[in-house]
């Protein structure tokens, strides 16, 4: 919960310029309609190309976001929004992969590419240091 | 130990290349339902013909069935009308979803076409059809006696998917349950 | 006739590819000269027969011929003229065949100029570059023939997708493969060298003006796709990580890479290594492009019709070129070290921490987009990944690599004092901590501690990019500047004004949906909408429902806003056209909806704040490497000039 809260905050941050195709601002408060907006984006149609429902001019994703709104307005929790999501249409839809072992890899990834990079870099860095700085070598 | 550096990235290229060439394999346009294997959502329509009559769980409660999402704007649903009209002549019972249609015509539809359908839900903004993850039209759900589902079709349903997909699974299932339909249905 | 013309000139051109790909080759490691010198006119007559090739299709399609496939699949006659011509990349065969007349250009280009450059290694350039023609070729012929008739000819054509039917159709692909097929030119650089065993500053030297300009080239393809894609779609959104926007992406930052590494080779000839693969990386990213958006592997908006057959050649060509290319470098690549010193704090050392910072980006950016593809094929289930984790793990390397731009550029070779460094980067570095930590504050009131980190890097790079420009043209003072480096502050600058755009823009972007009827004031986000009318229009193959808008500032009136949604008639597809308000600090951007019965429609509109910035900060790129490139062909051609005098031909025979 901490995690996702704090990738939440990124990604509020960071927020997407996609926009929805609803009839009225989906929310009043301006807290919940953020989250809204947020959540919409990060929810994938399960059935076009490629896009998420705020931007999906597909029925399905017009549908999916009205649930999106009902449930927010339920007071439901953005992770409880995308289980109900998940669990009828599949991982699939979530454009932010869960954190489970098929993903621990994914998650981790680009850190284990930074850490490889560090190490790469020190050791390059330690060879050349030793290394004559005299005048270019002709090849 | 030195030459190692310089052959991980043709490994790392032949493992990329390996995944590729099975991934030409599959079919990245195919999502599986999370509710297959699982007890089918509840839900509680008017029916479309009759807006007085319900049509909800109950109408597969204690036997096998299918439900059949459709819509008169749907032009595959058509295609598959026929067929659907044959399975129910056979006894197979049919629960029908009508989505995001319009009632007067899906009433028209079905009084010209022919009605195939023990009641058709009408679901005119969708809702019933989120909790069964329906994403559009023609799709067909297998639904066990004991009310699981036992799969999911999208597409129209044609006589070779019925064989191939539907009826190994009713045979199987059948054995517990009771399937009074399945020589009539090509089962068997 | 024409288009059998066509075929036969394909079929020709693929001959002559062979040839290009095999005796040049077999030439330079026999020492036969009179093969070496087939690469040459070879390359010129597979450019001519592609060149038909192409014009025998664009006959096709100018003159409506629907008894050709491909005109009958992607034209109309009632499409405007233009588009009937830029149809002719609007599917996958099409675009294959400028695939193939764009890697012609560049190979004749390369053909040209190489005068200067010993033979041995043109002809095995050359041969490379034939090899890449040969395959292409023999995919376009073999699997997507463009010249294939329809029996019985249909009447009138499917029309061109009319999300393809706007201007910036015209340039995007053909940019955009300028730049990713130019990739091939490096590529075949670096596997000549692979193949003589021999590289040298001087390799570097002859390699870097190509790839500045296929960079050049990938930064504007790029930069108009995300452009049309803004102005085109309608949402407002300008990139998505979609995994053909990722496979355009991944070639221009290795491509980066390789510019950057390219400086140290020639410089103190170390790096060799790095540089070879980032060539190599650069062109198979290329390639898994083309491979991505052609076979039915993954989902995208951007693909084309995919076929398993077709994927499966260009896998075999992936296999060929980039395994071909690898199993190369695994056992000559280790030859290529050279001693050449330096310390932590040295542009060496910058280069090399900027090379790994890239090189984990589009690690990063493989890894999530071909992620969903691995857990699929391992018969783990399907799952998405998407902006989300593409947005907190790509600014991961980029963040810091940003930061480090702004000192790497001033520091010197092999090493740098830090006194040095800290004495000439105070200033700005302070200037940039206050603008960035005050300015979001003051301009918009809140900011979240990523945003305000992202402004302090953005504004800190801008200005550690002028500092010496300014410093020499503003105050007179510092060392003249050559082309190369105020190139280089130019493209940096770029990349500073870039970042802001993309932070502010998606930091404060404002965006309301309402509904309203033609006479109504709506107010959003600090501006006022006039809703004055709604009319039906008619375009050449399209009907329009036209919006109305006077958008005003203050009171005072900015100009009248045309929204249109398009209904064209053959695809029947609705298409929304968004008016946008543009200047250099915000774009004010007005869509329509749908009708809402009673005359009232919904409409979305966004404030964008500094958007402008994402293409003027690509735009200055584009041109530092303008101004870099002017001074390195002068430099070659003189230093070429000079040498020639004393190349002995022919230079064969020696290892």
């Amino acid at each position: 919960m901490k995690k996702s809260s704090w990738l939440f905050a990124l990604w509020l941050a960071w927020a997407s310029m996609a926009l929805a195709v609803d009839r009225e601002i989906a929310f009043d408060d301006p807290v919940l309609n953020a989250r809204y907006q947020t959540l919409i984006r990060e929810i994938r149609c399960p059935k076009c190309l490629n896009e998420s429902i705020a931007e999906s001019g597909a029925p399905v994703a017009a549908d999916l976001r009205r649930e999106v709104r009902r449930l927010i307005g339920e007071g439901k929790s953005d992770d409880e929004v995308k289980t109900f999501l998940s669990s009828r249409y599949g991982d699939f839809v979530l454009y932010r992969p869960r954190v489970a072992p098929t993903t621990w890899a994914l998650w981790a990834g680009p850190f284990v590419f930074l850490a490889i990079g560090g190490v790469v870099f020190w050791r390059i860095l330690v060879a050349r240091r030793g290394q004559s700085m005299d005048e270019d070598q002709p090849a | 130990m030195k030459m190692l550096r310089y052959v991980v990235p043709l490994v790392i290229f032949v493992i990329i290349g390996v995944f590729f060439a099975k991934g030409l394999q599959r079919n990245p346009n195919y999502v599986p339902s999370p509710l297959v294997g699982r007890p089918a959502p509840t839900f509680s329509l008017p029916n479309v013909e009759n807006p007085d009559a319900v049509v909800s769980s109950a109408d597969l409660a204690g036997r096998v069935a299918l439900v059949n999402v459709w819509g008169t704007w749907c032009i595959e649903c058509r295609h598959e009308h026929g067929y659907l009209l044959e399975l129910a002549r056979a006894g197979v019972p049919i629960v029908g979803l009508n989505v995001r249609d319009d009632r007067a015509a899906a009433v028209e539809w079905l009084a010209r076409l022919g009605d195939p359908y023990v009641g058709s839900g009408f679901d005119p903004e969708g809702k019933a059809a989120v909790d069964w993850g329906v994403t559009g039209a023609p799709e067909t759900f297998l639904v066990g006696a004991d009310g699981v589902i036992l799969f999911k079709h999208i597409s129209p349903l044609t006589p070779a998917v019925w064989q191939r997909d539907f009826v190994p699974l009713l045979v199987e299932h059948c054995r517990e349950a009771k399937c009074p339909f399945l020589a009539a249905a090509g089962g068997g | 006739m024409i288009p059998e013309f066509g075929q036969l000139a394909l079929a020709l051109a693929l001959c002559l590819a062979l040839v290009q790909a095999t005796l040049p080759l077999i030439g330079a490691a026999n020492g036969r000269v009179d093969w070496m010198a087939l690469a040459r006119p070879a390359a010129a007559g597979q450019f001519v027969f592609v060149a038909v090739a192409f014009a025998a299709l664009e006959y096709a399609l100018l003159n409506d011929d629907f008894s050709v496939e491909f005109v009958a699949a992607h034209s109309n006659s009632a499409l405007p003229i233009f588009y009937k011509a830029t149809a002719a990349w609007g599917g996958h065969e099409g675009s294959m065949l400028l695939w193939i007349a764009v890697l012609a250009i560049w190979t004749m280009a390369v053909a040209a100029g190489s005068r200067s450059v010993p033979q041995e290694f043109a002809s095995r350039v050359l041969g490379v570059l034939g090899i890449v023609s040969a395959g292409m070729i023999a995919f376009a012929f073999f699997t997507s023939n463009p010249f294939t008739r329809l029996t019985p000819p249909v009447t009138d054509g499917n029309d061109l997708n009319p999300l393809l039917q706007d201007p910036g159709m015209i340039f995007h692909p053909p940019t955009l493969y300028l730049g990713y097929v130019g990739a091939a030119v490096p590529f075949a650089f670096a596997v000549a060298a692979l193949l003589s065993g021999k590289l040298d500053r001087d390799w570097a030297k002859w390699t870097r003006p190509w790839t500045i300009v296929a960079w050049i080239f990938l930064t504007c393809g790029i930069t108009l796709g995300s452009w049309w894609a803004y102005y085109e779609l309608g949402w407002g959104g300008w990139w998505f990580w979609d995994p053909v926007e990722n496979s355009s992406f991944m070639p221009w930052l290795m491509t980066t890479a390789l510019l950057h590494s390219l400086a140290v080779t020639e410089r103190r000839g170390i790096f060799k290594s790095w540089t070879v693969l980032l060539a190599i990386a650069a062109f198979s990213l290329s390639l898994l492009g083309t491979f991505l958006t052609r076979s039915p592997v993954m989902i995208s908006v951007h693909a084309f019709a995919a076929d398993p057959a077709r994927g499966l050649f260009i896998l075999g060509l992936l296999g060929l070129f980039t395994g071909g290319s690898l199993l190369l470098y695994a056992p000559r690549a280790s030859n290529f070290e050279a001693e050449g010193g330096f310390q932590l704090v040295s542009r060496e050392a910058f280069l090399l921490a900027n090379n790994i910072l890239l090189v984990s980006a589009t690690g990063a950016v493989l890894f999530g987009t071909l992620y969903p593809l691995f857990i699929d094929a391992l018969g783990l289930g399907k799952i998405s990944v998407g902006p989300p984790y593409f947005n907190v793990m790509f600014l991961l390397p980029v963040l810091p690599l940003a930061a480090l731009v702004g000192v790497g550029m001033h520091s010197a070779w092999r090493m740098t004092p830090g006194q040095l460094l800290l004495r000439r980067l105070r200033w700005p570095a302070v200037g940039a901590l206050v603008v960035g930590v005050a300015a979001p504050f003051a301009i918009f009131g809140a900011a979240s501690a990523l945003t305000l980190l992202a402004v302090t890097i953005a504004v800190w790079v801008c200005a550690s990019s002028l500092l010496d420009p300014v410093r020499r043209l503003v105050l007179r003072t510092g060392a003249p500047l050559t082309r190369a480096q105020m190139g280089m502050c130019l493209a940096h600058f770029g990349v500073g004004v870039f970042m802001l755009g993309a932070t502010v823009a998606s930091a404060y972007n404002l965006e309301f949906d309402v509904s309203a009827k033609p006479g109504d004031r709506v107010e959003a986000g600090g501006y006022e909408f006039v809703f004055r009318s709604v009319r039906s229009v008619q375009g050449p193959n399209f009907t329009a429902d036209e919006g109305e808008f006077e958008l005003l500032a203050n009171g005072k009136s900015l100009g009248i806003l045309k929204p249109q949604i398009r209904l064209y008639q053959v695809q029947r597809s609705p298409m929304t056209e968004a008016a946008i308000d543009t200047n250099v600090l915000r774009d004010v951007f007005l869509a329509l909806g749908e009708p809402l019965g009673a005359d009232a429609w919904s409409l979305r509109i966004q404030v964008k704040p500094l958007i402008g910035f994402l293409w003027l900060g690509s735009g200055l790129m584009a041109l530092g490497g303008l101004v870099a490139i002017t001074d390195r062909r002068y430099r070659v051609a003189t230093r070429e000039a000079r040498s020639t005098e004393h190349v002995e031909q022919p230079a064969a025979g020696a290892a």
